[in-house]
């Protein structure tokens, strides 16, 4: 998933080969990961489509069922891996995920702490962002959800970057043998406040901590424990607004302004202004004056996701 | 697992410059960012024995900051015949704050507006000053003598203890500048700057980008930078970070100053027109052309770098060392991209782009930016208006030149949490610009 190997990296002449991993595009909401092999078969409600065909194309391309539709199969980035991972928990999202690199001031070299694992969304884009010398340490308690992600990160490539423990932070604190490594630690857990002191421990200092809690008694708990050894701490919410563009036809009325002053002079006003809402279209009573024309217009999507979680920021402070 | 030895201050000799990618403590010529006063104010500064620091009217030498780890707090302190910064740690704070705030039942039915409260006059404290007294023993002083004080809610009295500790004993905080500081800086200050490109929408871009080492970003970057210098700071000295534009001369990307990059990751921010990029072989300017364009970067990175750097108007730091034989010995950021690079970025593709171009219809810049991009490549173009995404948006899809494409607005809101007293700001950023993300694919 990462161009750390080159050999792997995107390019114009690089054809897909047996044994790599695609995501197979049909729309922006349906996509799916598949590993190409050799006598390999996909099938979807357009047919079939023999993974055969695939190897030797370029990624970004087109490929066609028996039917003759088609599909596009594209390089997996962390991205389209959130959207096509299996949700074994709740999931962090790209608003989310990108604030929270940028926020840790994640950049090549670092070493990260995360808790927990979950189904490795967050993980990915961290394991992106320490890469190609840093390392990002997950944990999580959950034996098979530990085991689930180790499976995923070897399947996307980037199990050098990731190691996944079986752990219960929350109980035991980070391992001791990570003491004053992480140049940052993200929290995701339901009492986030019961790690603080071990991830203080963990951070370098002026390291920064993240705690994600989709409530605000655990953000209030959380920022009271966060007082005695960080400074800086800020909480956020951030959101995304998608928004629909669609080209249409709309009437105009070309003369409009001369037309409403014709009306003006004659007869009161609000008579009037009665008369044309009623009629509902300004363009009917006049001839020539209507024009279909085509304009590209935006408006945002009907509905969004209401609230992930509050995230909470903090940085280690500075005693040496 | 990996020892990280970050922990020394490396003073290279040569060019005076820290090459540790990620240093965690100042050096002599770098650039910091020092918030004063809990973010009141944020100030760009370079360290030098010379650089100066005004806080009200007075300017503090910055000095005892070279050498101090980032993170780290300073406070005004009253000697002899001077005031100077001097770092404090900070004293463990006791959970002073009684969890029965909403039963104290003082309020300000009693407060009267009419300047008497205090009985100490100006030039008392200004006596106390020159006396040496320190901030926290003038504050002392000022709550003793306020007729109000007691009388205050428990909250009141901490915010005013807050307001005279941020005038008579000033607090500097010591940061290291990354693209998100800086982001924020600029966004605070001078927003149009940058485009209105808010930190969540920067972070967006390089999310979408999937911007990671050893990758071949092209930029559109006419924000003044600080989307090549995000691009690099995640590149970490690998790959490439790839300023095009059309014409002849270069946007300024003389933002990159500001992050201390290690000369290995400045190697790796290069710039070349569309024109260069996109011609079919290896028809390069001629060797007038690359020269022109060489002497323009040095003159636009040779410029005073203080001018630039200060945030604050207000607050404008001074640096006597200007170290001008030093800086031509140090690679550029935005050199002329090299042939081999180009005919490689010809040969295979760039792995992903980011446009932030201001004042530029998108659509017109993205049909020729866009073939230069490997097929299923991600790619994100920020605007700060919305019509001409969408107009760009229905191009692309029209022209089937890219798939999973989505306009995307964030929204970022930030939150008081107090005991009983959580809220979110009352004032916010209502606006942080739009993103146009998707996937270049293939026409054939």
């Amino acid at each position: 998933m990462l161009p750390t190997d080159s050999n792997k990296a995107l390019s114009f002449k690089r054809g897909i080969q047996d044994g790599d991993l695609v995501i197979v595009y049909e729309r922006h909401d349906v996509m799916k990961p598949v590993k190409v092999t050799k006598d390999g078969v996909l099938q979807n409600r357009f047919g079939f489509y023999k993974h055969s065909d695939w190897i030797g194309k370029p990624l970004g391309t087109k490929v066609f069922s028996n039917k003759g539709k088609f599909v596009y199969l594209l390089a997996p980035t962390p991205e389209l891996w959130t959207l096509v991972l299996s949700h074994r928990t709740q999931i962090l999202y790209i608003a989310d995920i990108s604030f929270v690199v940028m926020y840790l001031e994640v950049v090549p070299g670092c070493v990260v702490l995360e808790s927990g694992t979950g189904s490795g969304s967050l993980s990915t884009s961290l394991a992106r962002a320490v890469a190609p010398t840093g390392h990002v340490y997950s944990f999580d308690y959950h034996e098979q959800r530990a085991a689930c992600a180790r499976e995923d990160f070897e399947m996307t490539g980037i199990s050098s970057l990731v190691t996944v423990e079986v752990r219960d932070i929350q109980g035991q604190g980070f391992p001791e043998k990570l003491s004053g490594l992480a140049d940052s630690v993200f929290l995701d857990l339901p009492q986030p406040w019961l790690a603080v002191p071990s991830a203080a421990k963990m951070l370098k200092e002026d390291g920064v901590l993240c705690s994600f809690s989709p409530c605000i008694e655990q953000v209030q708990r959380t920022c009271e424990v966060l007082r005695s050894d960080f400074i800086e701490i800020r909480t956020f919410e951030v959101l995304l607004r998608t928004y629909e563009v669609k080209e249409m036809k709309v009437e105009t009325v070309a003369v409009i302004g001369e037309s409403q002053d014709e009306e003006d002079n004659g007869g009161p006003r609000p008579s009037k202004r009665k008369h044309l809402s009623n009629n509902g279209d300004y363009a009917v009573s006049h001839d020539n004056s209507s024009n279909a024309t085509s304009v590209v217009m935006a408006r945002p999507c009907s509905e969004a996701r209401g609230h992930t979680g509050y995230l909470t920021f903090a940085r280690l402070q500075c005693l040496s | 697992m990996e020892q990280h030895n970050k922990d020394q201050v490396l003073s290279e000799n040569n060019n005076n410059k820290c090459q540790d990618p990620n240093p965690r403590f100042t050096f002599e010529g770098c650039n910091v960012l020092l918030d004063v006063n809990d973010g009141d104010r944020l100030v760009f500064a370079r360290l030098s024995g010379g650089s100066t620091l005004k806080i009200g009217n007075t300017k503090y030498s910055l000095k005892p900051l070279i050498g101090a780890p980032f993170g780290s707090l300073f406070q005004v302190e009253t000697g002899e015949d001077v005031s100077f910064l001097s770092r404090i740690l900070p004293v463990k704070k006791e959970e002073s704050i009684s969890n029965n705030v909403i039963e104290d039942s003082r309020d300000n039915r009693e407060l009267i507006d009419n300047n008497e409260a205090q009985n100490l006059t100006e030039e008392e404290i200004e006596t106390m000053r020159r006396e040496g007294a320190k901030g926290d023993e003038i504050i002392e002083a000022l709550i003793a003598n306020s007729k109000t004080f007691d009388k205050k809610f428990q909250l009141s009295q901490e915010k005013y203890k807050l307001k005279k500790q941020k005038k008579y004993a000033p607090k500097v905080l010591l940061r290291r500048p990354f693209a998100r500081s800086i982001c924020e800086a600029y966004f605070k200050k001078y927003p149009a700057r940058i485009g209105f490109l808010r930190v969540d929408a920067l972070s967006l871009l390089l999310t979408m980008a999937n911007v990671t080492a050893y990758s071949d970003v092209l930029v559109v970057d006419m924000v003044g930078g600080l989307v090549t210098g995000a691009v690099a700071e995640r590149l970490g000295g690998t790959g490439y970070v790839c300023n095009t534009f059309k014409g002849n001369s270069p946007p300024s990307v003389d933002m990159v100053k500001m992050f201390n990059f290690t000369d290995k990751v400045i190697e790796r921010i290069v710039q070349s027109s569309i024109n260069d990029l996109s011609s079919a072989k290896t028809v390069l300017s001629p060797e007038g052309g690359v020269c022109n364009a060489e002497i323009n970067i040095n003159e636009s990175s040779t410029c005073d770098i203080v001018e630039d750097v200060s945030v604050t108007a207000e607050a404008r730091v001074v640096d006597d060392v200007v170290p001008v034989s030093k800086v031509i010995k140090a690679p550029k950021a935005g050199a002329k991209a090299s042939k081999e690079a180009v005919e490689m970025w010809k040969e295979n593709g760039f792995s992903s782009l980011i446009m932030a171009a201001q004042d530029q219809d998108p659509w017109s810049l993205a049909k020729d930016v866009l073939p230069l991009l490997s097929y299923s490549a991600p790619f994100a173009i920020y605007h700060q208006y919305l019509q001409p995404l969408a107009t760009c948006m229905h191009n692309l899809q029209q022209e089937k030149m890219a798939i999973n494409l989505q306009i995307t607005e964030p929204w970022l809101r930030e939150y008081q949490v107090l005991t009983s007293r959580t809220h979110p700001h009352m004032q916010m950023s209502s606006f942080g610009g739009y993103v146009l993300s998707g996937t270049r694919i293939s026409t054939t």
